[in-house]
């Protein structure tokens, strides 16, 4: 099957400092991989991982200083932007600050139906705005006419998903999107993509750093360090056998709800990320438990061992 | 009554509201109401509960920080010190000021945040060493800093850096490396592992279970984090509009939680090598100014009896001390019936 979004050796380059020293920091270093139709896709990893800046280049917020991002097919002429937009949709982290709280909360509903001249009129909007918010859970007498601070942060959430699917994406870009609800609220949120993913056939790129609701989920999944792809695969393998010493450290740093399975063993902690992303070989060397000398002196290819992309020396033939 | 040699803190019927005026109707949002804890020394003690369940009001309530519209309603907050017993709201100004941070300390939620951003770290360790040790030179303040920078495993440069200079993490576990100074017999944690990633979480928890152990004290946690509680408390309590509706040992609850709510919280959460649908419990929380009569769940519970609606159950011990709230068990009837 051909695939709905493919990135292709993307980097991008962020400069930091002054005029008197300036460090050059790339965020995203060579990122390649590809989303299919009715996949959910995972982008895991901590926070300045590069992930939010992956996403923002997939939507078009930021131009890759290298690399190429394909989108499975390209828009009539002139207008590559209201087709790009119609068939893809994101939601964002914090669900108090995607409304103006000085807004109504249905204005949104119906800007996005006109913007797209998705209903002739505003009796076939309301229509089509219920039936989206009942997918959703919710209905149109609940949302329209409130403001923001009428609803609490998974019903908002929910509203900006059901505007979001307004245009009938292909692809939903989810940042974060459980990271500010509730345990309770975070599981309707987190089962509604299943949903969206089994019965609507949408694809999903769920950005997050929650690697319990990624295996949830299911589908593949990449964990991103410092800018790089450590290691990218089916979620079940990522996740259960994980090959790459960094995605070790993050599945046994989850906290499980297991009083029987407590931490035992010591972890250090970097001082400052930035260090971490000048770092010339491996970016993880510096917390690595199995580090080499060459891991310090040279950045690892990507191999693939068992369907499992990794990026480590450990892996790479000798 | 039984002996208070082993307890640290006890509250008695604590009652704390938010007293709103709303355009002359008057609003009352009970966010800690009637909450019996006992809390005993040399224990990591957690209260989860989902955001607005009123656990940081408890928190601000204990340590007695409380500013209108909050008040106090009913109800004591007991502290015991070298076995005398004291009342922390019958304590003048002075002495209050005293027992904070000497015996009580309190790290507030993003705590990462309280860092005076013109000041090395070092001057805020000097600030609040002079405020609370008098007649010790700069250096002999300095180098109790460095000792206990030291003791706790972070690296001496903290200490030079300004706190931008330090990721969040790194200042999150400085805050409470800076509350665990006076080696107080209570600490307080809002939320201090929220907002962090999950090796820096893993980083804080390992620095809260040192000081735990290096100084043999009590720490409060609180934080919704099911997983955090599962890994350092050593009990728990439930918290459900403002209530206490479930206390018990950690693994107790973990392996046998009672009441609908407290199930539903643990059975919700995804895990590992078990990729079953996992459901939430129905509904949101209700408002804690518009409680629903009765048991303050009823309206989102899949068991609710006639009961539930008229009548707030009581915190009951149902063994072992597991205490829960919930006419499921009061009843007498529906005790061995296996709810999932």
């Amino acid at each position: 099957m051909k695939a709905l979004l493919e990135v292709k050796q993307v980097s991008k380059e962020f400069v930091i400092g002054n005029i008197l020293s300036r460090e050059k920091i790339l965020a995203v270093d060579q990122v390649s991989f590809e989303i299919k139709a009715s996949e959910i896709f995972t982008l895991a990893g901590e926070s300045g991982c590069g992930k939010t800046t992956m996403a923002r280049m997939i939507l078009g917020f930021e131009e890759p200083t290298a690399g190429e991002i394909m989108y499975s097919k390209e828009g009539p002429k002139g207008e590559k932007k209201v087709w790009f937009t119609q068939g893809f949709q994101a939601i964002f982290q914090n669900p108090f600050e995607t409304f103006n709280p000085l807004r109504k909360v249905d204005s949104y509903l119906f800007e996005t139906v006109f913007n797209y001249k998705l209903a002739a009129d505003r009796d076939e909007a309301i229509g089509l705005i219920d039936s989206k918010l009942r997918s959703v859970g919710l209905s149109y007498d609940e949302v329209s006419g409130k403001y923001p601070s009428e609803f609490s942060g998974g019903q908002l959430q929910r509203i900006s998903i059901a505007r979001a699917l307004l245009t009938d994406p292909a692809l939903l870009i989810a940042d974060e999107p459980v990271s500010m609800v509730d345990a309770s609220i975070r599981m309707s949120i987190v089962n509604l993509f299943k949903s969206l993913k089994e019965d609507l056939g949408m694809s999903i790129l769920y950005i997050t750093h929650d690697l319990a609701t990624a295996y949830y989920l299911g589908g593949q999944i990449a964990i991103m360090f410092r800018g790089n792809i450590m290691e990218m695969g089916n979620v079940e393998k990522v996740l259960m056998e994980p090959k790459h010493p960094y995605t070790k450290l993050l599945r046994e740093s989850i906290p499980e709800a297991d009083p029987s399975r407590r931490w035992k063993d010591k972890i250090t902690i970097t001082e400052l990320e930035h260090e971490e992303y000048l770092r010339k070989g491996c970016k993880f060397a510096g917390r690595c438990p199995e580090v080499m000398e060459k891991c310090k002196a040279q950045a690892p290819e990507t191999v693939i061992v068992d369907d499992v992309y990794v990026k480590c020396h450990l892996y790479c033939s000798a | 009554m039984e002996n208070n040699a082993s307890y640290v803190l006890k509250t008695r019927n604590l009652k704390a509201y938010y007293i709103l005026d709303d355009l002359g109707k008057k609003k009352t949002v009970k966010a800690v109401d009637d909450v019996n804890l006992e809390i005993r020394k040399n224990e990591i003690y957690g209260i989860a509960g989902e955001s607005g369940c009123g656990k940081t009001t408890l928190m601000k309530t204990l340590y007695a920080l409380l500013k209108p519209p909050l008040r106090l309603i009913d109800g004591k907050v007991l502290y015991y010190r070298d076995g005398e017993e004291m009342d922390i709201y019958a304590l003048d100004n002075e002495e209050r000021r005293k027992l904070r941070w000497e015996y009580i300390a309190y790290i507030p939620q993003g705590a990462m945040s309280i860092f005076n951003p013109v000041l090395k770290i070092k001057e805020t360790y000097r600030d609040f060493l002079d405020s609370h040790l008098s007649g010790k030179t700069r250096d002999e303040i300095f180098e109790i800093a460095r000792e206990h920078i030291r003791q706790l495993g972070l690296p001496l440069k903290v200490l030079d850096s300004y706190p931008h200079q330090l990721s969040g993490g790194m200042r999150q576990r400085v805050a409470i490396a800076l509350a665990a100074l006076l080696k107080p017999a209570v600490i307080f944690a809002d939320e201090p592992t929220t907002a962090l990633d999950v090796v820096v979480q893993r980083g804080v928890v390992q620095l809260l279970n040192e000081i735990q152990d290096g100084l043999e004290n009590t720490i409060i946690l609180v934080t919704h984090d099911m997983g955090i509680h599962a890994n350092i408390t050593d009990r728990l309590a439930i918290m459900y509009a403002g209530k206490i509706i479930e206390e018990g040992n950690t693994d107790e609850i973990f392996d046998n939680p009672l009441h609908p709510y407290t199930k539903y919280l643990i059975n919700s959460l995804p895990r590992f090598g078990d990729r079953g649908s996992r459901v939430s419990a129905p509904g949101n929380p209700p408002s804690l100014a518009n409680l629903p009569g009765g048991c303050s769940f009823h309206p989102r519970c899949p068991h609710k009896m006639d009961i539930c609606e008229k009548k707030i159950p009581e915190l009951n011990d149902q063994g072992n001390g597991h205490k829960a709230a919930c006419w499921l068990l009061n009843g007498g009837e529906g005790k061995d019936e296996g709810t999932s």
